[in-house]
């Protein structure tokens, strides 16, 4: 590479990361500034629309259902996903593209279209299993279908999934020993990739919520924007830094759990 | 793809017999779920959108769609939608290109990756707090612009109508963009403009002949998906836009919530139908392109 081209590929990288640095950071440091502003533009720095948070009942009580879903929504996505593929890669592969397609649909099918569908089935839902909020987690589980299975697909081809299990069968481990003591310890990276993801797809949603009639994070965060912009805003800007921090966290436990479990076949 | 021979049990010594019908019963939890809460409500949205009120089959809910603030509503989603598509494919694709040419292992690299996972997820509720904190009226941006002489609303406050919105929306669109970008850029081998160059090649040829073909179908196909993206979004319009339903969302929202007298869940249905289709043609379109990239990105 000649020098001059060299020099101008140099000023080329600082001039395009210092304007989309700004165009990405500006928003978030105008959250803080905006969440801690004062009545005045005059008054001084206040945390008071930080402190309101925890004093609007409304989001404390969007805030738990919320995490409540986050919890309900991953173990349920583990729970129905992880056998059915761990299954399919043994037993039926021959159908593996099809549940690879129906796991991929939601990404095709808008959030928004979707909820169309869902309202007169939420009908019945609400009267006959549960009213709850709750049962927003049976919605959840399908958008976030997608993204675990690529995780956990992603999990199952790093592992000799076949050798595992009839090693584990032929010592006498039924499906269910061969599930929690065999697989899973086996592909923690994964699981966790696939729940952090479900989690903060869950933190995040509004659409559903929002025109099946329920009250989750985002809906109430929406509703108090209404009348109290600050306070909204605190709790956005907050929620953004949570999800970062929670990504930094993955990315490095992550390559540290990867480096350590055991894959069978892989030398080092 | 039938006719491969598929290792289809683990269970070797006991094997022969009819296991066929046994081997289903592991997935049957699976299907009766996706069945009875993604498939059952695609259902809905298809049969309800060609069921007439009384039964039968009618395509009167789409007479619905064929009205002119309709085709202003479906011109204002398409409108950001492509507008976002493309200027977020640029921009992100330049970002792209300017990761990828530092360190591939470096401590940048990492973090912009990192960042733009985050900030791709980042449509919805907060996105418009965010914007509204940065150039809404009282924005800070919006704020120390005008005090120093310039007034981004001079004429009229753009912020709520479509540039204001595609604005927004490239905020999740160049995240998204080097996230699906960045595979094929990294896959441009060096050599190949070191063989342009042993041959009489300019910077120019280079583009315009070698990397410029190779790119171009992975570059069309994440616009593609870009679109796809914007034309589903309805958090951030729906929170940021309270009244009103200039876009296609915001009209499902309102038949949908029903506050007016004659709720039509059919004409929602015959909306959310058009979204489902539109999104699938051009989804198609990108896995088709995904499918020819992969063919040279290893």
């Amino acid at each position: 590479m000649s020098k001059s081209r060299r020099l101008k590929l140099r000023i080329f990288r600082v001039v395009v990361l210092l304007l989309m640095g700004a165009f990405f950071l500006l928003p978030i440091g105008a959250m803080l500034e905006f969440s801690t502003r004062g009545n005045d533009v005059t008054s001084p720095r206040t945390l008071d629309a930080w402190v309101r948070i925890a004093q609007t009942p409304g989001l404390v009580k969007g805030i738990v259902v919320s995490l409540q879903l986050a919890v309900i929504t991953s173990l349920g996505m583990l729970a129905l996903l992880l056998p059915t593929m761990v299954w399919v890669r043994l037993r039926l592969p021959r159908i593996s593209r099809i549940v690879e397609f129906i796991c991929l649909l939601p990404l095709t099918v808008p959030a928004i279209a979707l909820v169309v569908g869902l309202k007169p089935l939420y009908v019945w839902v609400n009267i006959n299993v549960t009213p709850s909020v709750l049962a927003l987690a049976f919605a959840y589980l399908v958008l976030v279908l997608p993204y675990s299975y690529r995780a956990l697909d992603a999990g199952l081809a790093a592992i000799d999934l076949k050798t595992l299990s009839e090693a584990a069968q032929s010592l006498g481990a039924g499906w269910g020993t061969v599930m929690l003591r065999i697989i899973i310890p086996n592909m923690p990276s994964a699981i966790l990739n696939a729940s952090l993801l479900s989690v903060a797809l869950v933190l995040g949603e509004y659409t559903v919520a929002n025109l099946l009639n329920f009250q989750n994070l985002q809906v109430e965060v929406a509703y108090v924007g209404l009348t109290d912009a600050n306070t909204s805003t605190a709790v956005a800007v907050g929620a953004l830094l949570l999800a970062f921090v929670l990504l930094m966290v993955l990315t490095l436990v992550g390559g540290r759990l990867q480096q350590q479990h055991y894959i069978p076949g892989q030398r080092a | 793809m039938r006719d491969t021979p598929a290792p289809t049990t683990a269970a070797g010594p006991t094997g022969g017999g009819r296991r066929f019908p046994l081997s289903w019963i592991g997935a049957v939890p699976f299907f009766a779920y996706v069945g009875l809460f993604l498939l059952l409500p695609t259902a809905i949205v298809v049969i309800g959108s060609i069921t007439a009120p009384g039964g039968g089959v009618t395509l009167s809910n789409f007479a619905g769609i064929d009205k002119p603030f309709m085709s202003k509503v479906f011109a204002n989603s398409l409108g950001v939608s492509v507008v976002s598509a493309v200027a977020g494919a640029v921009l992100g694709a330049i970002l792209a290109y300017a990761v990828v040419t530092g360190n591939p292992n470096g401590l940048l690299r990492r973090s912009i990756m990192s960042a733009s996972g985050v900030l791709a997820q980042f449509g919805g509720v907060a996105l418009a707090f965010a914007f509204i904190a940065t150039i809404g009226t009282t924005g800070f941006v919006y704020v120390f612009l005008k005090s120093h002489g310039i007034d981004i609303y001079a004429n009229t406050v753009w912020f709520y109508d479509p540039p204001g919105i595609t604005l927004i929306y490239l905020y999740f669109q160049i995240p998204l963009m080097v996230l699906v970008f960045l595979p094929a850029l990294d896959g441009i081998r060096p050599q190949w403009r070191e063989a342009t160059e042993s041959l009489g090649g300019s910077t120019w040829h280079y583009w315009r002949y070698v990397a410029g073909p190779l790119l171009a179908p992975a570059f069309l196909g994440c616009t593609l998906l870009l679109f796809a993206n914007a034309f589903s979004a309805y958090a951030t319009i729906s929170a940021l836009l309270t009244n009103g339903s200039n876009y296609v969302p915001l009209q499902i929202q309102a038949l949908l919530t029903g506050e007016t007298e004659q709720s039509q869940p059919g004409l929602a249905q015959a909306l959310a139908l058009a979204m489902v289709l539109i999104v699938v043609v051009v989804m198609t379109l990108y896995a088709l392109l995904q499918r020819r990239t992969s063919r040279w990105l290893q």
